[in-house]
């Protein structure tokens, strides 16, 4: 064998191609349900394919089979880590398609719940990012800090973590004494605890040498691409909707956007720490100034009153029965089909029967039928049914009679939606993740025609074929942690 | 540290939406059909042929400078309005801070337009996203697929014409009766207080 023969012998076996290798979509590092395809020449990043749609459930189809106020718990679920933020997204654009504002106070609330929904995300984010690049302490100590904050989102909702607080013209109700004065103690203690954080990552060497020069997007090319948020600032862009378009009470507070220089990883990772900061300040700014007053606005075409101009009733709701008086009913059906437990039974043309034990008292059957044969009776689930039998041929008195009548108008009012103007809107927010916009387009109904959800992690996760290329795999994983996507939103 | 921290109060002033629109109408007067304002929001209805030409004059005039691409997305008009989609583009300007929304008209027998990735690359997904959803045909895209459903599907979902839920969810769960029947015979077990 010649020596040239030899050499492409040589060559075949130690032929070097690209390498094909799938991350994800179960992967710790990819923040939920990301799939990437990563195309490498040896350990270098050649091409990166991202796939997306594993959590897709059509938040804008249902949308727009829902009315505006049934709308909004669906935007709990799209970011999930930020759920606050997603909600006065949502009611900021409503509002101004109905051309409604929401009273000072409510205003004010929600830009704490705002900023502290940013605190918890960047958090979250700031615990996640660290993990992946390796430092785990500082997982658990911003863990620590952001139960703080769930804690509180309880004191005010109930709810940690889908809490559906803000509501289409204010909030669903007022903040009491006690957490205010907690949340105050965490302002007071949280930029010590920052300088917690920063103390473990800031100047720790390997922590630089994994984020300085990683994911180097400059300013024009980040917004060509269409990065919001911190992202976006982290290559020196002043664009933060707080300010450009202020919202809420964000015009009446003081603060300043962080910007960074460099674009890379560390100075995202910066821009966010001092972010915190702010967000700290604007909570502090926001408590000191937060007027008396309502919390709802007076729009009772557009807003749902409170409960109890709603439902004038001394009775728990939960005691209440439905009875079908027998001489009225005509056995038309309507109650029937409508009736979500399937507690009616009957013929057609009969007169139709409630099973008491099935029924869960949700009033469908009432606001459907037409001939008023369906009575409510006030503590009626402890009766017997010759009792309630009694009862229904009697007349109802006239507190139930009144109270039913608020009812209906309640019921067909979140059912059916206020009458909105015909026309189409697009309003962003800033929420901890970059620019949330609602595009709405309404015909008229109280059900949105197109429902649009312009989610910035969608954005983000499109963008980080530029960010990975010509790095190595380890930073793969730094580049997912540093555009701070969530894959709920990014799927909606 | 690399970081620095800006106050954004000023800034230098833009052009009103209306201004906008008046200019794209002297630019391109045989492509705009129709101009709409709904709560200060100005959007211009144009035609879907130069609709590149047109991004491209936005992008680059630089008084007008709308760099940033709020969001792509169309809109379904069926039995509404005799052109069945629509495009919209939300454009805003970081700069100069004032915006229009552009919506260009695509029928349903041709439901093609030029693609905007050369001017915005953010542009990638949304049109991906809105091919996936309306089947709108994006010319001159790099990269035309399926985004969020599977590649394999059938039909494009946000059309007024597909079905919110499947057929095999239209009837009632068969099992509702059992475990009523069920929770009945076990109610002796419940735990109290």
């Amino acid at each position: 064998m010649s020596g040239k023969d030899k050499m492409e012998q040589l060559e075949k076996i130690f032929e070097s191609r690209e390498l094909n290798v799938n991350m994800g979509p179960q992967h710790p590092a990819t923040h939920g349900v990301l799939r990437l395809v990563l195309d490498m020449d040896g350990e270098t990043i050649v091409k990166v394919t991202p796939y997306v749609g594993y959590l897709h459930r059509g938040i804008e189809k249902l949308g727009e089979s829902l009315s505006y106020y049934q709308a909004l718990p669906l935007t709990d679920r799209m970011d999930y880590v930020s759920a606050m933020s997603n909600n006065i997204g949502y009611c900021v654009a409503v509002e101004k398609l109905f051309d409604i504002e929401a009273p000072e106070r409510a205003k004010f609330i929600r830009t704490i719940v705002g900023e502290m929904s940013r605190i918890a995300n960047h958090l979250l984010w700031l615990a996640t990012h660290a993990l992946d690049i390796g430092a785990m302490t500082v997982f658990l100590y911003c863990f620590r800090e952001r139960e703080w904050i769930l804690d509180l989102y309880e004191m005010i909702c109930g709810a940690r973590l889908t809490v559906t607080y803000p509501r289409v013209g204010g909030v669903r109700n007022d903040v009491p004494q006690e957490f205010l004065d907690s949340l105050w103690k965490f302002t007071d203690e949280f930029p010590s605890r920052i300088l917690e954080y920063e103390t473990l990552i800031d100047q720790n060497r390997i922590w630089l040498q994994r984020t300085i020069g990683i994911g180097v997007i400059s300013a024009e090319e980040a917004v060509s691409c269409g990065m919001t948020g911190p992202t976006l600032r982290g290559s020196g862009v002043t664009y933060d909707i707080r300010k450009h378009m202020p919202y809420d009470a964000y015009d009446k507070v003081e603060f300043d956007v962080p910007i960074g220089t460099a674009g890379d990883t560390y100075d995202r990772y910066r821009c966010r720490m001092l972010e915190m900061r702010q967000s700290n300040n604007i909570i502090r700014q926001c408590i000191e100034k937060l007027p008396v007053g309502p919390v709802m606005a007076d729009a009772p075409k557009f807003t749902l009153q409170p409960k109890d101009k709603m439902m004038p009733i001394t009775h728990p709701t939960e005691a209440l029965a439905y009875i079908i008086d027998e001489k009225v009913c005509k056995g038309c059906g309507m109650c029937l089909r409508a009736c979500p437990a399937k507690a009616i039974f009957g013929e057609k043309k009969k007169p139709h029967t409630i099973k008491q034990e099935f029924c869960l008292g949700c009033g469908n059957c009432f606001v459907t039928c037409k001939f008023k044969a369906l009575k409510l009776i006030p503590g009626g689930k402890a009766m017997s049914e010759e009792q309630l039998k009694e009862l229904a041929a009697g007349p109802m008195p006239e507190e139930i009679t009144k109270a039913a009548e608020y009812m209906v108008r309640h019921f067909e009012f979140v059912k059916k939606g206020p009458k909105v103007p015909e026309g189409e809107i697009y309003v962003a927010t800033e929420v901890p993740k970059g620019e949330l916009g609602f595009y709405f387009v309404s015909d008229g109904s109280g059900k949105p025609f197109r429902m649009r959800v312009r989610a910035p992690s969608f954005i983000h996760a499109g963008c980080l074929p530029r960010l990975c290329v010509g790095h190595l795999v380890a930073d793969v994983i730094a580049n997912i942690g540093t555009i701070d996507i969530v894959l709920g939103e990014c799927d909606r | 540290m690399a970081v620095t921290e800006v106050r954004l109060s000023i800034h230098t002033p833009g052009l009103n939406p209306k201004d906008i629109s008046e200019k794209i109408k002297e630019k391109f007067p045989d492509q705009v059909i129709d101009v709409a304002e709904f709560r200060d929001q100005v959007s211009v209805i144009v035609k879907k042929d130069q609709i590149v030409p047109i991004c491209k004059y936005l992008h680059d005039d630089p008084l007008m400078s709308l760099d940033h691409l709020q969001d792509l997305t169309a809109v379904d008009y069926l039995k509404k309005k005799d052109v069945r989609f629509e495009v919209v583009y939300n454009l805003y300007s970081i700069r100069y801070r004032h915006k229009i929304r552009i919506r260009a008209q695509v029928p349903e027998n041709d439901p093609k337009i030029s693609s905007v990735v050369p001017i915005w690359a953010g542009a990638n997904w949304h049109e991906r996203e809105c091919y996936d959803m309306f089947g709108i045909v994006f010319s001159g895209h790099p990269d035309l697929r399926r985004i969020l459903m599977p590649e394999d599907w059938e039909g494009f979902p946000l059309r007024k014409d597909y079905p919110l839920i499947g057929p095999e969810f239209e009837k009632d769960w068969p099992g509702f009766v059992e475990v009523v029947n069920k929770a009945k015979e076990l109610k002796e077990f419940e735990w109290e207080g």
